[in-house]
C-alpha cells in the first residue's frame, strides 16, 4: 500500500449521522474478491436510485460527515469501497471505533472535528463539491475557504505516511512475542484449548 | 498495596506484551475465531507469504454465509464456505464446519464448547465478538488488516480504552429481559454513547442474570458504540462452563485463578452509570438506529423532543414508514424473526415458546437456532413443535437473518419484528424495516399481527 503525506482535490458533504457500515457497503457484495474493485459499491443501496446524491455526480478525495460514521459492523470492506472510490480522508465528529482503526491500516484518513465546523463545512459544500487540500504532516486542511487544524495521533500518521499496516510494525518484537507466550501458558495452563 | 484495579485493567495487564511510545499496547491473544468473512485477512496472510503463526488457539466457524432452510446453495455462498474450508486445512485450524455436530454462530458456539474463558483475550473479525466478555473475558470485533495480524503473530495492537460500568439495580420486571437492559442503556446514551469505552455490566440485576442473558447484554455493546462489554465471572459462570467440550482439565485450578477477576471495591471508572432495572418495560427500537428505541407503552416521538437527533430520526421515520405520535403497541408486521448471536440461544428459545404455546402466530415466521447443539435441545425440549404448531419456520442454524448474507432476506418494504442486534438500513433486506426486541416480544408480535407487550400474554404461565 502507498502512503500519502498531502492531498489536493474536491470534498463532498453526506449529510445525517449514524452512517453505518451496513450502508457504505451492503453485505451482500462482501463475497467478491477485492481485485475486482470495490468502489462500485460504496453506498450502493443509498446512492443507486437516488439522483440528488452526491456521489451520483462528483467523485471527491475528501468526505464530510455527521457523527459516529462507520459505526456498526467490523467489515473492513466499508473502506475499501471508500478506498475503491477514490476517498483518501473522512472528517467528522466521531467515528465507530474498529472502522477508524481498519481506516488507518487501508491509508484512510478518519479525522475528528467539532459538530460546529462540520456544520460549517456542510453548510459551505451544500450539495455541490468545494476544493480540499489535507496536510497529514502539518496536521491542517483547507476545505471550500475554511482553514483548520485536527489532531492525529502520531503513529497513525506514521502509518499513513508511510503505506504501512501494523504486520509492518510488530515483525520486530516476535522474540518478546514469543517469550510471553511462553510464559503465559507456563503460569496458566488452563489458558491452552484442550478438546476433552 | 497496589492501587485498586478494574476489571478491565486486570485483563488488560495480563495481555500486555509491551507498551509502544503513544501508549498503544501489543496485546497476546488467547482464542482467535475466523469466519467465512476471513477471507480477505487469509488474502492479505498469502500475499506476504506469511503462515498462521499459532493454528492450535485459532478455530474457524461456517456461521454467517450458513444455509439454514435446505435446498440448493448459490455459488457464491458456496465459494465462501469452501474457501474458509481450504484457508482452514492449509493452516491446520480447527473448523466447525456445517457436517460438525458443534455448528453454530460463532458468538454462540465459543461459549458452548468451552472455548471462550474467564481471563482470555478473544478476537474475531465481527464487532459482536464482545458477547464473550459475558465470561470475564477481554473480548472485541477487529477488522480484516487485524485478523491478518493476528493470525501472523497472535497478537494485536490496541489503545487501552476508558473504563465504564454501567450498574443495574433493582429487579426485572417479570418479561423484562437482557434485550430490554440493553436497548434501554442504549436509547439512553445514545449509539455512541461508550465510544472510546469498555463497559463493564454490574449491580444486582446483572448478577441474577443467566449466562445466556448476560452474553445478550455484552453482545449488544457494540451498539452503544463500545468495543467491549464485560461482566466479572462468578459462580454462574463457573457452573456454565464445567464439563464443557474444551473447559480446562484442571478445573478448580483455573476457577480459584479466575476467582480474582473483578473490580476491586475501590476501583476508579473514568464514567459511571445507574439504572433501576425496575423502570425497564419491554423495549422496542422505533428508527434506523439502535438508539431509537423506546419502551413498548410510549409513542413514536415527536421530532421536537429529539433536539440534535431529530434530523436522523425524521429520516428513519421516512425509511420506517411510521408518524411520530403513533402509539408503538399497534404497529402491524408483515413477519417475525427469533435467533442470531444476539438471542439465538436456549434460553430465548425458551422464552419466546412459552409466549407461543398454545397459539397461532397471525403473519409468518423463521425461527432459527443459534447453533446445532441449541437446534438438538430446543427439539428435544419440545420447543420446535410449539414453534411449528404456531405456524412459525423452524430453520437451521446459522446467522441467517441478522445479516442476510446467506439469502435469508425480508421484501423491501416489509416491516419484521426481531431479535436481532441492528436495524439499519437494509440491514435484513433492501428497503427492509427491522424492530428490535426481546424473543419474548418478537414471540408476542407474532401471536398479535403486531408490536405489542408481552406482559399481559406472560400471565398464568410462570
Amino acid at each position: 500500500m502507498s502512503g500519502w503525506s498531502e492531498l489536493s482535490g474536491d470534498a463532498v458533504a453526506l449529510r445525517g449521522a449514524n452512517i453505518d457500515t451496513d450502508q457504505l457497503i451492503p453485505a451482500r457484495f462482501m463475497s467478491q474478491p477485492r481485485a475486482d474493485g470495490y468502489g462500485g459499491f460504496l453506498l450502493h443501496d443509498v446512492r443507486v436510485g437516488d439522483e440528488g446524491h452526491p456521489l451520483n455526480h462528483h467523485a471527491p478525495q475528501v468526505l464530510i460527515a455527521g457523527r459516529n460514521f462507520g459505526s456498526g459492523s467490523s467489515r473492513e470492506a466499508a473502506v475499501y469501497a471508500l478506498v475503491d472510490f477514490g476517498v483518501r480522508a473522512v472528517f467528522a465528529p466521531s467515528f465507530g471505533d474498529i472502522f477508524a482503526g481498519n481506516a488507518v491500516n487501508n491509508g484512510l484518513l478518519a479525522a475528528q472535528i467539532d459538530e460546529e465546523l462540520c456544520a460549517a463545512l456542510m453548510e459551505a459544500l451544500g450539495d455541490g463539491a468545494g476544493a480540499a487540500r489535507v496536510d497529514l504532516a502539518a496536521g491542517c486542511a483547507a476545505i471550500a475557504g475554511h482553514d483548520f487544524d485536527f489532531t492525529l495521533d502520531p503513529v497513525r500518521r506514521e502509518k499513513l505516511v508511510n503505506g504501512w499496516d501494523d504486520i509492518d510494525l510488530t515483525g520486530q518484537h516476535m522474540d518478546k512475542i514469543t517469550e510471553f507466550c511462553g510464559a503465559r501458558f507456563a503460569a496458566h495452563p488452563w489458558a491452552m484449548p484442550t478438546p476433552q | 498495596m497496589s492501587a485498586p484495579m478494574t476489571l478491565l485493567d486486570k485483563l488488560w495487564d495480563a495481555h500486555e506484551i509491551l507498551q509502544r511510545d503513544d501508549g498503544t499496547s501489543l496485546l497476546w491473544v488467547d482464542r482467535h475465531l475466523v469466519h467465512e468473512g476471513s477471507h480477505h485477512a487469509f488474502a492479505k496472510l498469502k500475499e506476504r507469504g506469511k503462515a498462521v503463526s499459532n493454528p492450535g488457539l485459532t478455530f474457524g466457524v461456517v456461521d454467517h454465509y450458513a444455509p439454514t432452510r435446505g435446498g440448493a446453495v448459490a455459488p457464491d455462498i458456496e465459494r465462501m464456505m469452501v474457501t474458509l474450508g481450504e484457508n482452514a486445512r492449509t493452516h491446520g485450524i480447527r473448523l466447525f464446519d456445517l457436517m460438525d455436530p458443534g455448528q453454530g454462530i460463532v458468538h454462540v458456539i465459543g461459549p458452548e464448547q468451552g472455548l471462550t474463558l474467564p481471563g482470555l483475550l478473544i478476537n474475531c473479525g465481527d464487532s459482536h465478538t464482545s458477547t464473550h466478555g459475558a465470561f470475564g473475558a477481554l473480548a472485541f470485533g477487529v477488522g480484516a488488516t487485524e485478523v491478518a495480524h493476528i493470525l501472523a503473530t497472535q497478537t494485536i495492537w490496541q489503545k487501552r480504552p476508558r473504563a465504564m460500568r454501567i450498574r443495574f439495580d433493582g429487579v426485572l420486571q417479570a418479561g423484562v429481559t437482557a434485550k430490554d437492559m440493553a436497548l434501554h442503556w442504549i436509547a439512553l446514551l445514545g449509539s455512541d454513547g461508550a465510544q472510546g469505552h469498555a463497559v463493564e455490566y454490574a449491580g444486582s440485576a446483572v448478577e441474577t442474570l443467566s449466562m445466556e442473558a448476560r452474553m445478550t447484554l455484552c453482545n449488544l455493546s457494540i451498539e452503544g458504540g463500545a468495543r467491549m462489554g464485560m461482566v466479572a465471572p462468578d459462580a454462574v459462570t463457573f457452573e456454565y462452563l464445567r464439563g464443557r467440550p474444551f473447559a480446562p482439565s484442571d478445573f478448580d485450578a483455573a476457577e480459584a485463578d479466575w476467582r480474582a477477576l473483578s473490580s476491586d471495591a475501590e476501583a476508579a471508572f473514568d464514567r459511571e452509570v445507574h439504572i433501576d432495572a425496575g423502570d425497564i418495560a419491554p423495549t422496542v427500537t422505533w428508527g434506523t438506529s439502535p438508539e431509537e428505541a423506546a419502551p413498548i407503552t410510549a409513542r413514536v416521538p415527536a421530532q421536537d423532543s429529539l433536539g440534535s437527533k431529530a434530523a436522523h430520526a425524521r429520516a428513519s421515520l421516512d425509511y420506517m414508514g411510521l408518524e411520530a405520535g403513533t402509539p408503538l403497541d399497534g404497529v402491524t408486521v408483515d413477519q417475525v424473526f427469533i435467533g442470531s448471536c444476539t438471542n439465538g440461544r436456549i434460553e430465548d428459545l425458551r422464552m419466546a415458546a412459552k409466549v407461543l404455546a398454545g397459539r397461532r402466530a397471525r403473519v409468518p415466521g423463521l425461527v432459527s437456532p443459534g447453533s446445532s447443539r441449541v437446534k438438538r435441545q430446543a427439539e428435544e425440549e419440545g420447543l420446535a413443535q410449539i414453534f411449528t404448531d404456531a405456524g412459525l419456520e423452524w430453520a437451521g442454524a446459522g446467522c441467517s437473518m441478522w445479516v442476510g448474507m446467506n439469502g435469508d432476506l425480508g421484501e423491501s418494504g416489509k416491516r419484521c419484528a426481531s431479535s436481532t442486534n441492528r436495524n439499519f438500513k437494509g440491514r435484513q433486506g433492501r428497503g427492509a424495516r427491522t424492530h428490535l426486541m426481546s424473543p419474548a416480544m418478537v414471540a408476542a408480535a407474532a401471536v398479535a399481527g403486531h408490536l405489542t407487550d408481552v406482559r399481559p400474554m406472560l400471565e398464568g404461565r410462570g
